[in-house]
Parts: structure tokens; sequence; C-alpha cells
């Protein structure tokens, strides 16, 4: 008589992966780019239009790339946390102002602040879709030799950069 | 002098025409190629829309990116590559076979099978049960009562 | 005041939900007459204060009361009188009283129409249903009240989505709740039928008709649901295979299975487990639908608002109704025995493995649409199942149960011969590949896809005609005499199955001949599609009650000859800043026009989308035909005449149905 059984048991396992899932974000893309190098790009700088920036002149140093926008409004919600990092010096941020126009851009900056050592411009959004964003702001963690370590979906919370960002940082600096 | 005004009206005319509209990609089969890639990739803003469908920048441009892909030449194969190195199997609708999908994909194919030996498991079974006992004389005089009592219902 | 009045009248409901609830299923258990005798009254009370709760709400909308959070989220001033109303359920909290307003409505329905059954078997019914209400009320009361206040009100309203401004968003939840309640009458019968211990022909008899009203509802629900995503979204399609139109669709597919499996049990006894499962089965899943919509554990268009707690507590109501009902079955359903013999080759078997392919199908559509999730907790990756996945899948799997559709109204009960049938059915499936091989050249193309499709269809109607045939050639007397003398339900069937059939030439003819075209239209430009010239004529700003928009005019010609003029429209409601298309559809028995506005671009041209789209409506015709089909059997003789025969019949047969009409024989 155990058949009689069988429909209880797949439901319980059932529930089981349904409890499960209520701690978990379907609308949450994870990156396949993880732990591959980060596509390459040759940009222009936001403050000096005239002089690009490429992922392989940071080849050596541990770095963040934030993607981020004048019109991005969680980006707001993010800076605080980037300026304090910057301060603190303990890694580089890089901007890549995404789908953005630079006179907005600059008075973004001039507004707010500016944390990053410098920003580049992917005005259509080119070098994002290579990146794989599909939001913004985005983070990615890149190590010494290029590749891509870990991508921040959303905006860098203090949790996030105490927990996940600065270990990994001080981990590969080492 | 009018001969002139004539040309200029007509050269006018002839660039005014109504012509027919121009289709968002130059040629008609490769918007067809398109409109088919792009149904197979799932937006990822909109997440419950396909490229195609979707009003999203990111698919907007992605669309743009579709394009211009075939017009280079690349095949169906190596466009749909392009978008899952970036954005991974999400990207997908119609989920890849591999080891992690293999369930997935032959599931329904186990579950008809299973409902299928259930079926015949139930169905010999049954074969080799024991025939209904025939009447006893009472239920038979009882049965042929509700048969007779039943008839004198009206018909519809 | 009108708030806190709803509140309290919720509270008192479900004191009642519980007195209903607990006293009669234990009072049936032991014997206790007055204990018993509690059902139906407390089922009654618990309508009453329900009523009175969702009136207090709906006057709260539509007073425009912004001082209760529910109005001032979902509703607007300046929102039309109607939507306001309908705004009632257009939130997760409204929905839920909805729901239970619904289920209220059935319980009600069930201690008027069930006089003629043994009293525990009702008292245990009505518990049932009074504790499947309990855990919906507690859930309202607890984590989603519809009267929760605002302090300090909001001056006005953030507006209702402006995608359920629409009347077949205003019908399709309340059709749709109405088919998910209905399944918990069949369930409860189930499970009434397990703890009493008395699973027989008799019990499917009056379990039918509740069933089959149930699916008629849910039927329209989907239907509904379907038609409005394609003419209010946009880009003319009608099913995605989103994971709530799959949680839809799943208590559907086993509904189906349901109304054959009481067919059997109720003409033959056979089934009797399967049957009770089933019911649980069923019901389970319209339960996993309100989880999987309200707890955010998958992406869907119809995701509601979701909160961590909700989620919770759903999985625990669900957990709990389905653990227990399941383990009862585990428990009780061994003891019911096999019931009837019958043959490899009979009637019972062929609907045995339709139940198979149906109950099949089912479970391969859960399986996609939770896989996505079971991959992510196992941190195997994210995927996506979408339709490719899913057209891949059901297809193959339903297209024996159609062939079996055809060969099953045939057969014989219990012993059904095989060259017997194979002569009936040479005629039908001579006229079906002849239609699937010549029809496509007349709609213009032949494609295997099409023919199979017009092959599927053409052999339910054919098969359908030849059932008739024999059947009528049974009878004597002339042919309206004939046909006169079969019952309402074997018309309802072969109605429900012609509806099928309607169904598929719908699909095959829009997936194999439509045609669209995506372009760029300045003025005076036009654009061919399946023989229809349509010539954009430019852009108006329009204003509305509560939006602005750009309503376009699209002229639309054949062969020259002017046809109409077609004004998609692109708005955007003032209050949530949110553009949404509404498309112009000419609809026609032989296909639709349907055009879109898309984006302004350079120069006052438009990106446009025009359609042609074959038979389309046949797809939401062929299932009102179903549905009509199942109204038909509804109102089968013996669910209406009045009993006249005494007590003194067979044990446990009691009296025949009391008559829909009311006409009861007390």
């Amino acid at each position: 008589m155990t058949r009689f059984l069988v429909p209880l048991a797949v439901f319980i396992v059932m529930v089981a992966f349904l409890a499960v899932g209520l701690g978990l974000n379907p609308r949450e893309v994870p990156s396949p780019l993880i732990n591959k190098p980060a596509p390459a790009f040759v940009l222009p700088q936001l403050h000096q239009p005239d002089k690009t920036f490429s992922q392989e002149d940071m080849k050596g140093k541990v770095w963040l790339l934030n993607v981020w926008a004048s019109w991005c409004v969680s980006c707001r919600e993010e800076h605080p946390v980037l300026m304090d990092l910057a301060k603190s010096n303990a890694v580089p941020i890089y901007g890549l102002n995404y789908k953005d126009k630079p006179e907005d851009a600059l008075a973004w900056l001039r507004q707010f602040g500016n944390p990053y050592t410098l920003s580049i411009i992917d005005r259509d959004g080119r070098v994002g879709i290579d990146y794989g964003v599909y939001g913004v702001p985005e983070t990615f963690v890149i190590d010494k030799q290029g590749a891509i370590r870990y991508k921040q979906i959303g905006p860098v919370t203090p949790a996030a950069l105490k927990d996940k960002i600065l270990p990994l940082v001080k981990e590969l600096q080492s | 002098m009018k001969l002139l005004a004539l040309v200029a009206a007509l050269l006018f005319a002839c660039a005014a025409a109504a012509q027919n509209a121009v289709p968002t990609a130059a040629d008609p089969m490769t918007n067809k190629r398109a409109v088919q890639l792009g149904e197979k990739l799932r937006c990822l803003v909109c997440q419950n829309q396909s490229i195609e469908e979707s009003n999203a920048e990111l698919a907007v441009d992605l669309r743009r990116q579709i394009r211009e892909m075939i017009a280079e030449g690349r095949s169906d194969a190596n466009i749909i590559d392009f978008m899952v190195q970036r954005y991974g199997d999400f990207v997908l609708y119609q989920p890849p076979f591999k080891a992690a999908t293999l369930l997935l994909w032959l599931g329904p194919g186990v579950l008809f099978a299973s409902g299928l030996g259930v079926l015949i498991y139930n169905l010999r079974r049954r074969r080799a049960q024991r025939d209904e006992q025939p009447l006893t004389a009472t239920q038979q005089k009882q049965a042929e009562r509700l048969l007779a009592a039943g008839s004198e219902q009206p018909r519809r | 005041m009108i708030p806190e009045i709803g509140q309290f009248a919720l509270i008192l409901a479900l004191l009642l939900a519980l007195t209903q609830g607990v006293l009669p299923i234990v009072g049936a258990a032991r014997a206790i007459p007055t204990w018993i005798r509690v059902a139906r009254p407390a089922a009654q009370g618990q309508l009453v204060f329900v009523a009175i709760a969702f009136g207090c709400l709906a006057w709260s909308f539509v007073a425009n009361d912004f001082s209760v959070l529910n109005v001032a989220t979902n509703s607007n001033s300046q929102l039309p009188a109607q939507y306001r109303f309908a705004a009632t359920w257009g939130s997760h909290e409204g929905s839920l009283l909805l729901w239970v307003l619904m289920l209220n409505v059935w319980t009600v329905a069930v201690t008027v129409f069930s006089r003629h059954l043994p009293e525990e078997m009702v008292a245990r019914v009505l518990g049932v249903m009074g504790l499947v209400s309990v855990g919906f009320l507690l859930f309202m009361l607890l984590t989603s009240n519809p009267f929760e206040r605002l302090f300090p009100a909001a001056p006005d309203g953030r507006d209702l989505n402006p995608l359920l401004q629409d009347p077949g968003m205003v019908i399709h939840p309340p059709m749709l709740y109405m088919g998910y309640v209905g399944f918990s009458v069949a369930f409860a019968f189930a499970i009434a039928a397990l703890l009493g211990g008395r699973l027989d022909a008799t019990w499917a008899r009056w379990s039918r008709p509740w069933t089959t009203l149930a699916w008629c509802f849910l039927t329209l629900g989907i239907m509904l649901g379907s038609w409005w995503a394609y003419y209010e979204l946009g880009w003319g399609g009608w099913w995605f295979w989103d994971p709530v139109e799959n949680a839809s669709f799943m208590p559907w597919l086993f509904g189906t299975a349901l109304i054959h499996s009481l067919a059997v049990t109720e003409k033959r006894g056979s089934f009797k487990s399967w049957t009770v499962l089933l019911a649980i089965c069923a019901f389970s899943l319209s339960l996993l639908g309100t989880f999987l919509v309200r707890s955010g554990v998958l992406t869907s268009v119809h995701a509601f608002a979701t909160d961590p707690k909700r989620g919770i507590f759903i999985l625990a109501f669900l957990t709990v109704a389905i653990c227990g009902s399941l383990t009862l079955f585990a428990w009780r359903a061994p003891r019911v025995g096999l019931g009837g013999k019958f043959d490899l080759v009979s009637r019972e078997s062929m609907l045995l493995a339709n139940n198979v392919l149906l109950a099949v199908a089912a479970g391969s559509v859960l399986l996609g649409t939770l896989y996505p999730l079971f991959l992510d907790a196992l941190n195997l990756g994210k995927i996506s199942v979408g339709p490719p996945y899913f057209d891949a899948v059901f297809v193959p799997l339903m297209t024996p149960a159609v062939f079996l559709m055809g060969i099953g109204p045939l057969a014989r009960w219990k012993e059904a011969s095989l060259p017997e049938l194979a002569v009936r059915l040479k005629w039908a499936l001579g006229v079906s590949l002849i239609t699937a091989l010549l029809l496509p050249f007349v709609m213009g193309r032949w494609t295997p896809l099409v023919a199979f499709g017009l092959l599927l269809a053409a052999w339910i109607i054919a098969t359908s005609a030849v059932a008739l045939k024999y059947r009528l050639s049974r009878h004597d007397g002339n042919l309206w005499a004939r046909l006169g003398a079969q019952p309402r339900s074997y018309y309802g069937m072969l109605l429900a199955h012609c509806g099928v059939a309607v169904f598929i030439i719908g699909v095959t003819l829009v997936k194999g001949y439509e045609t669209e075209r995506d372009v760029r239209m300045a003025v005076g430009d036009s654009v061919m599609a399946g023989g229809y010239a349509f010539r954009f004529d430019g852009v108006q700003e329009v204003t509305g009650p509560n939006y602005r928009g750009a309503r376009g005019a699209i002229d639309v010609s054949r062969d020259g000859r002017h046809i109409e003029v077609l004004h998609p429209e692109k708005r955007v409601y003032n209050v949530q800043q949110m553009p949404m298309t509404e498309a112009a559809i000419d609809t026609g028995i032989f296909g639709d026009l349907y055009v879109s506005l898309g984006e302004s671009v350079s120069g006052g041209a438009w990106s446009v989308r025009v359609y042609h789209k074959p038979f389309v409506t046949w797809i939401w015709g062929g299932c009102i035909i179903m549905a009509l089909g199942g109204l038909l059997a509804l109102c089968d003789r013996r669910y209406r005449v009045p009993a006249r025969r005494s007590e003194a019949i067979v044990a446990g047969g009691g009296k025949k149905r009391a008559g829909v009409s009311g006409a009861a024989a007390g």
C-alpha cells in the first residue's frame, strides 16, 4: 500500500523547495563572467574626452568598476557608501557612465561628489552589454590578472561592502 | 519660366510621393530572422517578455545588436551564444540541454512512461479480478422493481 | 467608521468559520446531532459577515475614502466609477476578500442544494469548506488586512494599475476565482468521503454537478485572461506559459481529468481512489497557484507586491491543508477497493488512459514552471523555461488524448471490441485525413503542422458525428424523437469535445497563417499584410478621464476598396505615468486585423505593428463552446427531476438531486 503514499512524498519534496525558494530572488540574474577575463574596452574619459582608458591599463591592480548614470535613482542610494570607500583608499573605484549625457554626468558628480579615480563614457551601452549589465547600478570586482571575481547587482550596501566586497578585495590584493 | 515651374512641381511631387513603409530592418528576410531570434531571448528588465516584445531600453539595445550581428553575417547559433556568454542561460527561453536540465527535458518522458506503466499494471490487475457475482433471486426481483419504477418517469 | 465595521465583520466571520469548520466534522465523527446541525447556519452566517466586509471595502473605494491604505494605493479620484468598484479586488488584500466571498457563496449554495444528502456528509463537506475559509480569513487578518488605515489620510490615491482599467480585467478574476473556489467543493466532497469511509457511485453523482460547474467557470476565467492579454498587451500574443497562467492551467487539466473520472465512478463505480486523488490535486494546485502569485517565488506578470511574511503563511497553510488531505488519502484510500471490473479495451480503460495523459501533462507543466526554482535552490544556476519548452512538451502529450477523445465515446463500457470500433472509425479517419490534406491549400499554404492540427480537429468532429449517428440508430421514431431521447449530458459532452476541436482549429490556423509587419511609418505610408493595405494617416492628441495620449488613424482597405479606419492609441496615465498601448482590433469570425502603435520616431513618423491573424477568435470561441457543453451537461434531467420516491430505495441512494431551478422536493 505504499503507492498511496507517493503523492504525499512528492508533495513534501516540492514544499521543501518552495520553502527554500522564499529566501531567493527570482529576478536576480547572476553573471556568467565570474572568474572570466573582463571584456576588453577602450573608451573616452568623462573629464578628459580626448584621452581613453582601457581595462588593460589596470593589469596588476585590484579595482572596482562601478556602472552608474545621472538618471539612475538607486545610484544616489549607494553614492555615500562609494564616497566613504574612496576616502578609505582601500581599492580604486572606476566609473562606467552608462547611456548618459556627458554634461548631465559631470553635473551630477559636481553636485554629489566624485568617488571615482576616473569615469569613462559608454554612450550607447555596448560595453555594458559586453559586461552583462542589465540594470544600474552594478559593480564589478576585478583582480590583478584582469578577471572579474564578483558582481554586485544593485546598489552597494554597507552590508555587501563589509561582508563580500572588502574581504574579497583584501584576499585578491595579498 | 512655366516649364521650369512645371519641372520643379513634378520633382517635388515625386519626392513627396507616399512610399511603402520602411520596415525596421531593411530586408524582410533578415527582419524575420531578427524577430525570431528576439522571441527566443528573455528580456532581463521586463522579465516576462521577450526581447522582441519588450519596450525596455536594454531590449531596444539588444534588438539593435541582433540586427547588426545579422548584418555582419553571423549565424543564429553564434548570436545566441553571444547573448548567453554575457547574460547566462537565464536569457534563453528554451532551456539548454545539459546535465543540470536533464531532469527537465527527460522528465515529461519519464512521467509519461511511468503513467503508462501504472495504467498497464492497473488494467492487468483488473483483468485478474474476480468476476462479479450474479444476482440472487431476491436481488433480481428488487432490480426489476426499480427498473419498472424508473420507466414511469416522464421523458423530457 | 465603515472600514472598522468591515474589519469587525471579518473577525466575526472568522469565528463563524471556526465553528463551521470544527464542530460539524467532530459531530459527524462522534454522532452528535446538534453539532452536525450547526453547519448550515454557521455557513450562512459567515456569508452575511463576509458580504458586509466586502461591501464596506467596496464602499470605501467608490466613496474615495483615502484614509484606507488599500484605497490610497489602488484607486484615484479621477478613476471612473466602475473601475473604482473593480479596484476593490485589484490588490492582493482585496482579491483575497473576493476569494473568501466566493467561497462563502459556494458554501451557501451547497447548504441550499444538499437537502437530499445524508446529514453527516453535508456536515463534513461544509466543515472542510469552513476550514479552508478559516485559513484565508486568518491570512487576511494576520498579514493582509484590507481595512488597514493610513494616518494622515492621503489627499488622493496612487491610481489603479492602468493595465487593470479594462472591462476584461474586471471580470477575469471573479470568473477565475469562481473556478478555483468551486474546486474546493469537489475537494470537500472528496475529503468528506474519505472521512466518512463511504466512497461510491452515489457520492460521485452528488459531487459531479459541482465539479462541472467549477470547471465551466475556470474554463471561462482562463479564456478571459487569454483574450484580455491579446487585446490589451499590444503584441497579439494570447498565451505565454507564464508561471501564473500555468498555475491556472494545471487545476484546469486536473479538473478535466476529474470530471471524466467522476463519470466513470458514477456510472460504473470504478476509479474511486483515483477520483478522490484528482479532486485533492485539483484544489491543491489552486492553492499552489495562490501561493505562486503572492509569495514572490517566481517572476510573473501577475505577481502582487510581495512580503516574506505572506509567503510563509500561505506556504504553511498550503502544507497543512495538502499534507493533511494526502495523509488522509494514504490512510483511507487502500480500503476503498477497486470497483467494477473492465477489459483492456473498454470505455473505462480509455478514460483511465485519458486521465493519465492529462495528469502527466499537468505534471510536466508543473515541472517546467518550478524547475528554475529547483535549480536556483540547489545553487545550480539560473535558467528560464519558456514557451519553446512547454510547446515542445505539451503538444505531444495531448495528441494521444485527442485521439482518445474520438474513440472513447464510441467504446462500450466494460468490454469493447476493437474490430467493431475500427469499422465505425474508418469513415471518420478517412474524412479527417482528407480534410488535413486538402484544407491547408484553401488557406494558401500547406505545412505539416497545419495539416496535423487540422487532422486532430477534424478527427474530433468526425468521430463525434459518428458517435451521435450510432447512438441515434439505437432508438426508434423519427429524427426529432430520437434526438430528443438523448440526455442533455450526452449533448454536453459532444458540444464540449467539439469546443476543443474549434480551439485546435483556431490555434493551428493562427500559428500557421498569421502575418506580422513591424514598420516605421510616416504619414501617408502604407504596408500590406494578409491581403489588406494599411495606410498611416497620422496621430492626434487625445485626453481621457485619467490619461493623455496619442490616437493614430490607420486606413484599412482591400483590393482598393476602403473598409474602415482603425484607431490605435498610446496613452500615458496621469498618476502612475505609465505608458500603455491600446491596440485597435477589427474582430471577425475569419480573422482579426490588429494594429498597435510603437514609438514615435523622428519626423512625425511612428513605428507601427500590423498583424493579420486568421481565425484567432476561434481560440476563445472554442473555450466558450467547451464551457457551454459543461453547462448543458449540468442541465441534465437527472439533476432537475424532483424526487418522487421515498427513502426506502437502495440504501445510500437517497433522493434524486433537487432541481437547479430550485424545485426542491424537500
